[in-house]
């Protein structure tokens, strides 16, 4: 057992867990932020995804104590209060979600996609960019739309920052 | 339509719960006392268990229990049954093997459980799995079709002689025989329909709760018909009573039919809390959902057309075999048979049809419904039949198509099915249209200038819907009723709560049955709620699958509405000192027609409670229930048109259009109906492209991950172009059809019949993999 201490969504953390235990584990068992999910056991689907300072990464990955002092954010702490992020938006607004179990991993992703391409996207990028997640009920032609929505969102939202 | 009526592209009541990461999948929830479960499996294909020697684990860290397959027997836990009966050709009954939830004895596919260690933590659980030794005694294995029905194959069950499960047949054998023998042209072809994987992205779980002093069980599950669930447990597996089991599904995610099964582990979870005294929690991890998740089509498949002289067909005879797998899973023996021959006539005039299914046992995984369910087996026979018949005769696909189409309706196929409405037509003319069909000869003459292979291929499919009434499905075998039920809740303060029985696993139930409350009361969505997933709060329901929940659920739905409108018209024309026949309602207004005198509908609500003023006998409160039985299925039916190009040196294809053009009657939300065609499109494009479950001869199962198995992601995939025509239905008051299927139905014949027409050999199999593309080309 290790006692490890990290920042989540913005607060400071600390649980106590076996060695082996991976993040996912963490952020759900531990500290009931199960809106991180888990979709497979081979690092392939992407429904864990949330972002370990500032860049997505599969939580499924990582152990628990690699993420020691770090700072995490899940799907969870990305919206300000009521005030949903704009890859949500987009998301809700382009039915990009069906059943929702990928969804807040593809949202992490997305959001992740759009910050490195600086908002420059077009759906070839964006189609490539998601391999690492996998939906299997809206056929992604609605996440696309999503994510090249969100990126003109962001980019709005950025310059009134 | 108003703003949030029938007809309107609202967006998800529900999402907001999932883009914030607020949803509630049975694998989120925590019990106090929650153990865990984890389930020792068979690595063989067929085998016996000879001995399970648990000392070494039964006193590890955490361990709380550790039960196995003899037990379950020895408590007199019913076997999982299939519900839907199957007679063979010479009047004996299928063949059902017993199938106890975990194997006491002979284990027969990989992944079967044994026994199962229950922890206090997930982890201990899979440490004192490795520490418990199963010693089993191996037989040889039949892992497909072929080496199942072969002289000396290895035997599955007692039950089975031979491995066959049935031999079955439709249609008018002698009639279609001479059909064959007046034809001008004969086309035949051998299909492979490949066996697919659901692979919804919820893995499956459970937690079963046991309360002693109330002897009473609750069960969370990962399923789209929570009350057949409990129906099948209380009824055939003898876990409790019903009225001693609640079963919850709550937020669910994603089915493709894969969860409408009752399955070992959620049986096991309930007995098990029971031997234990604790709750017990069971999610599978992605390996358990390949290996016991039921497995989709696996067919083979001979088929011939026969047509005149005229290019008219005259007659298709069919002869399948299925592979069940192991054992037969729930609804098993009717997708091969009612759900697949029943749909061979597709959308033309074939006066004569037969067809023969004989359904096998293999050494694999259980084979059930998965999206479509018989239907896309159905559609590929016959749109690749058709396909290759107008190469054959060397005429226009869509003409040959457009030739034989059915135009007047309702027509009765040779196979039970009663086609109610449909303009075959006007979908082919649509897909053409968005495709530029005519264009294309001169863009497969610039594609080949530019030295790229360019296909073009069409699909014309129909299904059908609903899965109702109760009575037809009841005469072919169904051991349940397929209505629906649904009940209407007004408060006193004029919100409204929807019971149903149909489960939204995706599908976006909790937005579109608002809307029809909406359209009927000018209610806005926000102040309506809808109630499902739980039958301690509906009384009953059949649940989701087979495009059901508007055709039938919401069907019902607007019966309970129509009964609590009915009744509050009483009470409104009551307080106006009006007619009863004289009100109407207007934008949530129960107007005097032809007055200014109108009264609100919290005020109408208030007064069947606060029941100071109401008509003389009128019962107090506004809530009605019904049950509602259509008359016929929902012939949902459209035409898809892929354009790709293959690329002869490395046998890869690139799409370059995919166009879709539907018929599901009215449309209650588009923006969640286009949703639901692009996601079936993927998963048939995924079965022609990519999927593929395979096995070894010794039974083992080489695509058990998502490393092996080739789910279709985003860069697989073209954007679609969806297009819609519509005939309503005129089997239920809405009008609507179903479409959670239609993609899944019809894509895949589309993608085969272009990559063939590419490459200019009509020999290709699913998935159309670049290695079986490239040998396709140069042999």
């Amino acid at each position: 057992m290790s006692t490890i201490k990290l920042t989540v969504n913005g607060k400071a953390v600390s649980a106590d867990v076996e060695d082996r235990t991976l993040l996912v584990h963490l952020l759900r068992e531990n500290l009931n932020l199960t809106g991180t999910h888990v979709g497979c056991d081979t690092s392939q689907c992407g429904a864990c995804v949330v972002h370990i300072d500032g860049r997505a990464v599969k939580s499924c990955t990582v152990l628990a104590g690699q993420a020691a002092g770090s700072n995490v954010t899940t799907i969870e702490g990305i919206s300000k209060g009521d005030e949903l992020h704009p890859m949500q938006l987009a998301f809700r607004d382009n039915h990009g979600l069906q059943c929702g179990y990928c969804t807040p991993g593809m949202i992490m992703s997305s959001i992740d996609i759009v910050h490195r391409h600086g908002g420059k996207l077009d759906e070839e990028t964006v189609r490539q960019e998601l391999e690492g997640n996998i939906c299997r009920c809206t056929g992604y032609h609605n996440i696309v739309k999503a994510v090249l929505d969100a990126a003109g969102r962001m980019k709005v939202s950025q310059a009134a920052e | 339509m108003g703003v949030e009526g029938i007809g309107a592209s609202v967006v998800r009541k529900e999402d907001r719960r999932f883009i914030t990461g607020k949803g509630r999948y049975v694998d989120d929830i925590k019990i106090v006392g929650l153990t865990h479960a984890h389930f020792i499996r068979s690595p063989h294909a067929h085998a016996k268990v000879k001995s399970i020697d648990t000392s070494a684990a039964k006193d590890m860290p955490g361990v709380v229990g550790i039960l196995t397959g003899q037990q379950i027997v020895d408590d007199k836990v019913g076997n999982l049954i299939c519900g839907w009966a199957i007679t063979s050709k010479d009047g004996t009954g299928m063949k059902m093997g017993a199938w106890p939830a975990m194997a006491p004895e002979i284990v027969r596919f990989v992944g079967q459980a044994v026994a199962v260690v229950i922890a206090e933590t997930k982890n201990q659980a899979k440490d004192a799995a490795e520490a418990v030794v199963v010693n089993y005694e191996e037989f040889p294995a039949a892992a497909d079709i072929r080496a199942a029905i072969k002289q000396g194959a290895p035997q599955l069950h007692p039950e089975a002689p031979g491995n066959v499960i049935y031999d079955w047949t439709i249609g008018d054998e002698a009639a279609t025989e001479a059909a064959f023998k007046a034809a001008a042209n004969v086309v035949s072809l051998d299909i492979t329909n490949n066996r697919l994987v659901p692979n919804a992205m919820e893995p499956r779980a459970a937690i079963g709760e046991y309360n002693e002093a109330e002897e009473h069980f609750t069960l969370y599950t990962t399923s789209q018909n929570p009350h057949v669930a409990r129906l099948v447990l209380s009824a055939f597996y003898n876990i409790a009573p019903e009225h001693k089991l609640r079963v919850v599904a709550p937020d669910v995610g994603g089915g493709f039919g894969s969860k409408i099964f009752i399955y070992p582990e959620e049986m096991v979870a309930l007995w098990a809390s029971k031997k234990v005294g604790r709750p017990v929690k069971w999610t599978g991890d992605r390996t358990e959902a390949f290996l016991t998740d039921a497995h989709g089509r696996d067919h083979l498949t001979n088929a011939e057309l026969a047509l005149d002289a005229n290019n008219k067909i005259t007659g298709l005879r069919v002869k399948t075999y299925a592979n069940l797998g192991a054992y037969m899973s729930l609804f098993s023996s009717s997708v091969p048979t009612y759900l697949y021959a029943t749909l061979l006539s597709g959308q033309y005039n074939i006066p004569n049809i037969f067809a023969e299914v004989i359904s096998v046992y293999t050494n694999t995984t259980p084979v059930d419904a998965y999206r479509g369910a018989g239907r896309p087996e159905a559609s590929f026979v016959v749109e690749r039949l058709l396909e290759t018949a107008a190469r054959q005769l060397k005429v226009d696909p869509a003409e040959l198509r457009r030739k034989n189409f059915i135009t007047q309706f309702p027509h009765q196929t040779p196979v039970i099915m009663a086609y109610d409405i449909g303009d075959f037509g006007a979908s082919l003319d649509s897909a053409m249209k968005a495709i530029d069909y005519a264009g294309f000869p001169a863009r497969k003459a610039k594609a080949k200038s530019e030295g790229k292979l360019r296909g073009i291929g069409l699909s014309c499919y129909i299904e059908a819907c609903g899965i109702a009434p109760s009575k037809a499905v009841g005469s072919l075998g169904a051991g349940v009723g397929l209505w629906e039920s649904a009940e209407v809740r007004v408060n006193p303060v004029g919100t409204i709560e929807i019971l149903t029985g149909s489960h939204s696993h995706g599908q976006g139930h909790e937005t579109t049955f608002c809307q029809l409350v909406a359209e009927r009361l000018g209610v806005p969505i926000s102040q309506v709620q809808i109630v499902h997933g739980d039958t301690d709060k509906v009384q009953f329901g059949m649940g989701t699958y087979g495009s059901r929940s508007a055709a039938v659920g919401l069907t019902a739905i607007l019966k309970a509405m129509e009964k609590v409108e009915a009744k509050a018209k009483k009470i409104a024309a009551h307080a106006l000192e009006a007619s009863e026949s004289d009100i109407v309602i207007e934008n949530g207004e129960f107007k005097v027609t032809g007055t200014d005198k109108s009264i609100a509908l919290p005020i109408v609500a208030l007064a069947a409670y606060t029941a100071h003023n109401l008509p003389d006998g009128m019962e107090p409160g506004l809530k009605e229930g019904a049950f509602y039985d259509p008359t016929n299925f929902t012939f949902p039916a459209g035409a898809y048109i892929c354009e790709l190009e293959v690329d002869a040196a490395t046998g890869k294809t690139s799409f370059i259009n995919f166009v879709a053009a539907d018929d599901f009657g009215r449309l209650i939300n588009p923006m969640i109906v286009e949703g639901q065609v692009h996601g079936g499109l993927a998963q048939g494009i995924g079965q022609a492209l990519l999927e593929g479950a395979a096995y070894d001869s010794s039974g083992q199962l080489l695509t058990a991950s998502f490393m092996d198995y080739a789910m279709p992601r985003a860069d697989d995939l073209p954007s679609f172009k969806l297009n819609h025509t519509t005939t309503l239905c005129p089997g239920n008051p809405l009008g609507v059809k179903g479409c959670g299927e239609a993609g899944a139905i019809g894509a895949s014949a589309a993608v085969i019949n272009a990559i063939t027409d590419a490459i200019g050999n009509n020999k290709l199999e699913m998935p159309a993999t670049p290695d079986r593309v490239w040998h396709a080309i140069h042999g």
